[in-house]
């Protein structure tokens, strides 16, 4: 099939970018959009022209690396999926992709459509961990952990911190990277001593980083490749104002 | 053949690694925080050595090319991570954890590096729990297992189809919990192009800046690897598009000592290749075969529908074949046997290159939701890859390159040939031997980063105490930067007409055809000729476009170039080893029923290779392999 490709390009993070208009022809059906590209900067070397750089490792939906907007859409038009895992039999014959970085005050733009999610780190950096150094670890099957408590801790923890729930929220805000993994460490009885603390410490540092409030518009959980649900920050928001009002 | 000490500690093979830490030297807590220690990559290896090493109170300098420490490769190990913790009460035992990763390596592995995997496997998962990894459980609360290839007891651990991007996160987080306290300082997007030696010892690395383009000099006390795998070097694999050799290529360059060079498994259950353009066979867990049957058709050139075939003209070859392990037969021999039918004619699919994994026994027996429980993710997987419904007809799975037995020589330690430089996780040679069992990659990762490191580590830093601290001023500095930079400036101004990827997808043909699954001596032969002509074209006919910042194609020439060094050592390696074990299957070299024929007699060595310089043949020296607690075997499956 041939597609007609609007691509965002930007030389780096303080340059104006623009939409750029690319012709391909000869894309098959069972290729993955990121096997789409790489056939479309096979064909800008042979021209002589600079690639276009995205973010992607893994190809197989697990890293988080990937992330595109396509038609408006964080990972495009399937529901759950990452930018690696969308294959070319959603698009047809003559179509127009709009294809562009993720977007937030908190995520800058490198390059074309490669972004800086470090924000995330620093809000796992913040918080988001069990304070057990190595050593310190009791036998496993001391503490006894309900087979849907730990299924309902996994829930959470799948996010693999892809920004698409960022991207995708009008207000930008990183709710749903931040309550999954509170909520994974606070289900789990290992990490519920810590828990009023790194709310408080992984929330502040969210609003810090600039990313937005959330106001319930449930695009996030759409977009999730995990599916993550957004009960998650209904939970992390209950757990904060008690941590505040209870902190001392 | 001083170079060849693997410091094996006195004792018996129980006491050993005991007799190691007893005697091991220690830091003074005061002294721990004027000692940097680099690590480069950030999987399961290097973020737990980094943090453990943190938590001792030395400071750590953390390194990956992925945009955050999170993504490395590791995240993508599906299936699970294996403990001698005997929870099903079956008969597993360190020992048998021992033996069977001894037997499943194909006796080409240390005894006694073997035995610590299985010694430590148990407190990972305490580790792990205690860090939050959600492993399933059972109703009453506990540790649920599964089994996995090559054994016949239960002791996989593991967390739905994610076990991989469970751990790692554990490792990552523990990792941020120590640069929040100042004792980790993380370089994402910067890849190490060399490492610097100072008096013979590793006391730094040259890095690049990936977003800027920037050349950067790093100083520390020691150096560790952990970059994993060389698997792409297929370019059709299971790994992730950025996995490289280059961080232990260009320290093999500098004198580090490489073995088992062409031990590569082959994963049995892959998605195979449907078109030109591929850029990943995507793996599919091997827990699939715990309920999955692996079948082809009984007649060549059956064109029915899989459903359509009746029972008695299906081939459950694995189960012909191994009636003792059946479908869970090791990766090694499932993936021989795969490529045994797909090339006398009976591969399905509409390449003709996939064996079936039907799943409709066990959803007779189990329903969907058990099924979906233990294997959702998956299914959904290759539903999204394939557009089809593998709860209604079976999967089309194939053989692809995947993990790298073979890598950097250490020695009991975790040190490479060159003092100061570790080599920890899959970027060392060590512990699968010629073959490596399902869910003990995890584990080895985990357990050189989380319990071996932290006390071999430590125990070399003790003499470098007084040896001055290391400086970005020295000259070594000075004259491995230039060497990047020249090389980089290289790549700019060839102007050819060839991009990197023509290049990478040339060689990965070549040695998945010359040497992949099967290998044999005329093949062998052409292949070094072929690489040696692609190099000489790669200098003369690549194409970079763009400029020296920002650039993947520029990061790719570098990866590559080290690819088509490191595949001429590869056929090499399986040249000189005359005889079949594990993954290395030589034609010359099998029995009457296609089985891999071992040479105990003349092979009972690792082959350790040596550079000794550009264009020059390698050097080959041989660690004998002692065996002193279990017999060579023919290794039988049947």
């Amino acid at each position: 099939m041939k597609l007609n490709l609007k691509i965002w390009r930007q030389e780096h993070s303080e340059a104006k970018g623009s939409l750029v208009n690319y012709q391909l022809d000869g894309v098959t059906t069972h290729m993955s959009f990121l096997e789409m590209l790489d056939m479309l900067n096979e064909t800008l070397i042979q021209k002589g022209e600079r690639v276009i750089e995205f973010d992607h490792d893994c190809r197989e939906g697990i890293c988080g690396q990937c992330g595109l907007m396509i038609n408006g859409r964080a990972h495009g038009p399937l529901k759950h999926t990452t930018t690696c895992q969308l294959h070319m039999r959603s698009f047809k014959d003559g179509d127009t992709v709009y294809i562009e970085p993720f977007r937030a005050n908190a995520f800058r733009v490198l390059k074309d459509l490669k972004i800086d999610r470090s924000s995330f780190d620093r809000i796992i950096k913040a918080g988001g961990y069990i304070s057990a150094s190595t050593g310190q670890a009791p036998e496993a099957n001391s503490i006894p952990i309900g087979h849907e408590q730990a299924e309902a801790a996994f829930d959470a923890a799948a996010c693999i911190g892809c920004g698409a729930c960022v991207a995708t929220c009008k207000n930008s805000s990183a709710a749903l990277f931040t309550a999954a993994k509170a909520v994974h460490l606070a289900i789990l009885p290992q990490g519920q001593i810590e828990s009023a603390g790194r709310v408080l410490a992984m929330v502040d540092k969210m609003d810090e980083e600039g990313f937005g409030h959330c106001s319930n518009t449930e695009a996030c959980e759409v977009e999730c490749p995990q599916g993550i649900s957004v009960l998650h920050i209904a939970e992390l928001n209950f757990r904060y104002h008690k941590s505040r009002l209870l902190k001392k | 053949m001083s170079k060849l000490d693997a410091k094996i500690p006195e004792g018996s093979l129980e006491d050993k690694w005991s007799n190691f830490k007893n005697k091991a030297r220690l830091v003074n807590p005061a002294n721990r925080k004027k000692m940097t220690v680099i690590v480069v990559g950030t999987g399961l290896a290097g973020a737990s050595c980094a943090a453990a090493l943190a938590e001792q109170g030395y400071q750590i300098k953390s390194f990956c090319f992925q945009d955050t420490p999170r993504r490395a490769h590791s995240v993508a190990a599906q299936g699970g991570v294996n403990a001698a913790k005997n929870y099903k009460n079956d008969g597993d035992s360190v020992y048998r954890m021992f033996y069977d990763t001894i037997k499943g390596g194909d006796f080409r592995s240390r005894e006694a590096n073997v035995y610590r995997l299985a010694e430590c496997s148990a407190a990972l998962i305490d580790q792990a729990v205690a860090q939050g990894v959600p492993f399933a459980r059972e109703y009453g609360g506990y540790l649920n297992n599964r089994s996995f290839g090559g054994v016949q007891v239960s002791r996989t651990f593991y967390a739905r189809g994610q076990t991989g991007q469970q751990l790692l996160l554990g490792a990552y987080q523990a990792l941020m919990r120590q640069e929040n306290l100042g004792k980790v300082k993380t370089y994402s997007r910067h890849e190490m192009l060399d490492l610097v030696l100072i008096d013979g010892k590793a006391k730094g690395i040259i890095s690049r800046d990936l977003v800027t383009g920037e050349i950067e000099r790093h100083a520390a006390d020691a150096v560790v690897l952990a970059t994993g795998g060389y698997g792409k070097i297929y370019y059709l694999s299971t790994l992730a598009m950025g996995c490289n050799a280059s961080a232990i290529w260009r320290a093999h360059k500098k004198g580090a000592l490489m073995a088992g060079v062409s031990w590569i498994q082959f994963h049995p259950t892959c998605l195979p290749q449907s078109g030109e353009n591929q850029s990943k066979l995507t793996l599919m867990s091997e827990s699939l075969r715990n309920d999955g049957r692996i079948w082809v058709p009984l007649l060549p050139d059956e064109k029915r529908a899989a459903a359509a075939i009746p029972e008695a003209e299906r081939d459950y070859y694995l189960e012909r074949r191994y009636p003792a392990f059946g479908n869970l037969s090791p990766r090694d021999i499932s993936s021989r046997a795969a490529k045994e039918r797909i090339d006398a004619g009976f591969g399905v699919g509409p390449m003709k290159n996939a064996v079936y994994l039907d799943f409709s026994k066990a959803l007779a027996e189990q329903g969907k939701e058990k099924i979906k429980e233990k294997y959702g993710n998956l299914f959904a997987m290759y539903e999204k890859i394939n557009g089809i419904d593998a709860y209604n007809e079976p999967m089309l799975i194939s053989p692809a390159a995947h993990f790298t037995m073979g890598g950097l020589w250490i020695d009991y330690e975790m040190m490479t040939s060159i003092p100061g430089l570790f080599a920890l996780g899959e970027a060392n040679f060590s512990d699968h031997g010629a073959n490596r069992l399902g869910a003990n990659s995890l584990l080895q990762a985990c357990v050189d980063g989380y319990f071996i490191a932290p006390y071999t580590i430590p125990n070399y830093l003790a003499g470098e105490l007084n040896t001055g601290k290391p400086d970005t001023s020295h000259p070594a500095f000075a004259d491995a930067e230039n060497a990047v930079k020249a090389q980089l400036a290289f790549f700019m101004q060839c102007k050819g007409s060839l991009s990197v990827d023509y290049f990478h997808k040339t060689l990965g043909k070549l040695l998945y055809d010359k040497c992949g699954l099967s290998r044999n001596k005329t093949g062998l032969e052409e292949a070094i000729k072929e690489i040696q002509q692609l190099r000489e074209l790669f200098k003369k006919e690549l194409r970079i476009t763009g400029d020296a910042g920002l650039n993947s194609e520029l990061e790719k020439a570098g990866r590559v170039a080290d690819y088509l060094e490191l595949g001429e050592l590869m056929c090499e390696d399986a040249l000189q080893r005359a005889e079949s074990c594990g993954a290395h299957f030589r034609e010359e070299f099998q029995t009457a029923e296609g089985e891999a024929l071992r040479d105990d007699q003349d092979y009972a060595y690792v082959s350790v290779w040596e550079w000794t310089g550009k264009d020059q043949p390698h050097l080959l020296h041989k660690e004998p392999l002692v065996f002193e607690n279990v017999s060579l075997s023919v290794r039988s499956y049947k």
